[in-house]
């Protein structure tokens, strides 16, 4: 007869045992030259006409490597990855749309440290700039590989512009805000018609993630705490977006952007001609060759806080990032997938001519095949910029980052008037917060 | 006849010997235990272990992919003492609780009331009113959205054209939650049907006795009509009460949409809440915690509370309605 003790301790053993979660890596990689084989399972998140772009490098990629099966699964999100891979599943190789999980996921070891593939077929990681290499990396563990990069820069219209008397685009912040006070029309009751540029910072890709890299506001420090209370930039840039809200009127502003369509649907209110200047990525001028042909446009770098000049043609970067997953079957065609598709420069050039974002490697960049206009070629050298920046990784994903724009949008409002005291109690809020993921 | 059979029963097992008995009785639970096993089996799987893996996690810093391990009370803490966010989206539940569990009900019973009125053509308003039950929680709020856009939608159309100027719903943090509540008003039918079968049980010759007694119609509906809902009452406030804690799919969406950035590849949750945290619920901050900031360990202990506070409030709703019928249910 089993006695009761006995039994509990058993219960409270198969509950440890089913709590523990199911990541299982075994680092153990093959010596150099032999040849993978076999199936891998590969997640990605694109849908529609960039789904059937991956579907078309995948197809190379098998012509190339017969003795390997991918099998593509496409819409998968990071929720659903994080689940798979916590359940002891998950695909061989995923692909995320955020650099966000790149620090939970090397930190904890759900995708493989990929150091020793690296190191066995000598992949040259200066092919990467470094900016990219930093948000693909976290502590020193290379769990990521870049594939495709967005990069942020200024829109603005052609026709608009020269109606207002401008013939270039602006180059500083007072620059930017003269012109778009310049640029707006209202109707006779004080609402927006056509706005110059709109100063909320929750709207569309105009966010505190894009656009603190133009004042040069640091996230955090080295040793991983919020630093959006200490750098003074931050107070500049957030001070400049209130003055032009002011200007506007913040009623104003919310009523306009209520009535402006979805950011990703033909109805983008920079396509419809309602924003004469706007901040948005590369893939806007597919955009717009596709869905808005009559808009003449032009792309340039971030307008820079007027005391940083120098720093003109940098800018925001992210990336998609692919790696392998702890509970990989087959790590070694699944390295060899990541390989072919972050690193070979025609399946690089391929993927970025057919999804119209930016290759991230150095021979992809120069190479001829690359289709680059006029307007997509400010992306090209704002990706080339050494000052070109990017949010840090971190455990906790995009916190940090979340919680900054919660204050950003309080401050923008009104609900919240203290800058320095509402900065400064920010810190210590985002240091507790990510104090419970470390 | 009952108690007379298990009366002889009962004298003929007193007869018999004893050691026959224990066999007998442990057949009959086995024979009862393996008809429950299968609600057993469940309770035991989906509801008993994922509550104490709850709790335990709860104490835990767990992001899904590494070992748990034992903090203690640290996410309590932080829940009570350092999340602003936490209790910003406790208040908007607390809202939609407040005011929208009470106006679904008010809604349901008068439409319910007004359809048993009618002489003619009930049939076919009960599928009227009922039909936007039917339709999926995601596209009402999406088409919600649309229709009540500041700019382009017909509601402040219309409303313009009587010289009102039309708020910014779900754009604007003061009327967000007042425009969800509309939504929910709008797809009563599941509550509107039960009310409906509710009040065609009422007898009517009470409503006849109690007229010819000179009662009027408020004394009709509070003497008479409530006190034979009140069942139905208790139910619909007890699930509507743990349906509204539980509020996400329409925050969600409504949030997604009005943000003009629904369709981003960045993850839908990164627009929750929108504007400025008015809609932010707390399930929803319980789903970014976990799934987006990785902290599961700390949504679980949101869970814990969500769970703590769901079970007191249907304690206290049981109890208080008991009061209200008298005792009598």
């Amino acid at each position: 007869m089993i006695r009761r003790p006995t039994l509990i301790a058993a219960a409270a053993l198969l509950f440890a045992a089913a709590c523990a979660p199911g990541t299982n890596a075994n680092q153990d990689i093959a010596p150099a030259g032999q040849e993978a084989k076999g199936t891998v399972e590969f997640w990605h998140f694109f849908t529609d006409r960039e789904a059937k772009a991956i579907d078309t490098a995948i197809a190379k990629f098998e012509k190339d490597h017969p003795d390997i099966d991918v099998k593509v699964t496409a819409g998968q999100d990071d929720a659903k990855m994080l689940q798979a891979i916590s359940s002891g599943k998950g695909p061989d190789v995923g692909l995320s749309y955020s650099t966000d999980i790149v620090g939970k996921f090397c930190a904890s070891d759900a995708w493989r440290d990929l150091t020793p593939y690296l190191k066995r077929d000598k992949v040259d990681l200066e092919q990467f700039p470094e900016t990219v290499r930093s948000y693909t990396s976290y502590q020193g563990k290379r769990c990521a590989m870049p594939f495709l990069a967005d990069v942020y820069g200024l829109y603005f219209n052609k026709n608009l512009l020269a109606q207002a008397g401008y013939a270039a685009p602006p180059k500083t912040m007072t620059e930017l805000a003269d012109m778009a006070k310049k640029l707006t029309k209202r109707a006779p009751d004080g609402t927006i018609d056509t706005a110059g540029f709109l100063p909320l910072l929750n709207f569309y890709e105009h966010t505190p993630q894009h656009t603190a890299p133009a004042w040069n506001a640091q996230w955090l420090t080295m040793d991983e705490r919020s630093a959006i209370g200490t750098d003074p930039n931050w107070a500049a840039m957030l001070k400049w977006h209130k003055d032009l809200v002011d200007w506007y009127g913040y009623d104003n502003l919310q009523k306009f952007t209520a009535g402006l369509g979805d950011e990703w649907s033909a109805d983008n209110a920079f396509q419809q001609g309602k924003l004469a200047m706007a901040i948005d990525g590369e893939y806007r001028v597919a955009f717009l060759h596709d869905q808005a042909p009559g808009i003449d446009f032009g792309t340039a770098p971030l307008p820079v806080a007027d005391d940083q000049a120098d720093r003109y043609g940098a800018g925001f970067v992210t990336g998609n990032v692919a790696g392998i997953s702890a509970n990989s079957e087959n790590p070694e065609a699944a390295w060899e997938l990541i390989r072919y598709l972050t690193t070979e420069t025609d399946s690089v050039v391929g993927l970025a001519n057919s999804i119209k974002n930016v290759p991230t490697t150095k021979d992809a960049l120069a190479s001829d095949e690359l289709e680059a206009d006029e307007q997509f070629q400010t992306f090209l050298d704002i990706f080339a910029n050494p000052n070109t920046s990017t949010t840090p990784p971190n455990a906790s994903g995009p916190k940090y980052v979340e919680m900054t724009q919660e204050f950003v949008n309080g401050y923008l409002s009104g609900s919240s008037t203290d800058l320095g005291g509402g900065l400064k109690d920010l810190d210590g809020r985002i240091d507790q917060a990510l104090d419970l993921g470390r | 006849m009952t108690s007379v059979l298990a009366v002889r029963e009962s004298t003929v097992d007193a007869r018999r010997p004893v050691r026959r008995r224990a066999p007998r009785r442990w057949r009959h639970r086995l024979t009862v235990l393996s008809f429950m096993a299968p609600a057993l089996i469940g309770i035991a799987v989906f509801f008993i272990y994922p509550l104490f893996a709850a709790i335990y996690f709860s104490f835990t810093k767990f992001d899904l992919l590494t070992t748990p391990e034992w903090v203690g009370t640290r996410n309590y803490v932080y829940l009570f003492t350092h999340d602003p966010v936490a209790w910003q989206a406790a208040r908007n539940t607390l809202w939609f609780v407040v005011v929208l569990v009470p106006a679904r009900m008010i809604a349901a019973l008068l439409t319910a009331m007004l359809l048993t009125s009618l002489k003619r053509g009930g049939g076919f308003f009960r599928t009227i009113f009922y039909l936007p039950a039917l339709a999926p929680p995601v596209a009402a709020t999406i088409a919600f959205v649309f229709l009540f856009n500041p700019a382009t939608g017909p509601v402040n159309g219309f409303l313009s054209l009587l010289g009102i100027d039309g708020p910014l719903w779900f754009d604007s943090p003061d009327w967000s939650k007042p425009s969800l509540v509309l939504l929910g008003t709008w797809a009563v039918g599941d509550l509107m049907v039960i009310f409906l079968a509710a009040l065609l049980d009422v007898p009517k010759p009470l409503y006849e006795a109690a007229s010819i007694d000179g009662a009027n119609g408020w004394q009709r509906f509070r003497h008479i009509t409530l006190p034979a809902l009140s069942p139905v009452l208790v139910f619909a406030a007890v699930t509507g009460v743990i349906q509204t804690l539980q509020y996400f799919t329409q925050a969600a969406v409504a949030a997604s949409v009005a943000s003009g950035t629904a369709t981003t590849g960045g993850g839908v949750s990164s627009t929750f809440g929108y504007p400025e945290q008015s809609t932010l619920t707390y399930p929803l901050h319980l789903y970014v915690s976990g799934f987006r900031y990785y902290d599961m360990g700390y949504a679980n202990a949101l869970a814990v509370v969500l769970f703590v506070v769901a079970f007191a409030v249907t304690l206290v709703l049981l109890r208080r309605f008991r009061a209200f019928t008298g005792g009598a249910r």
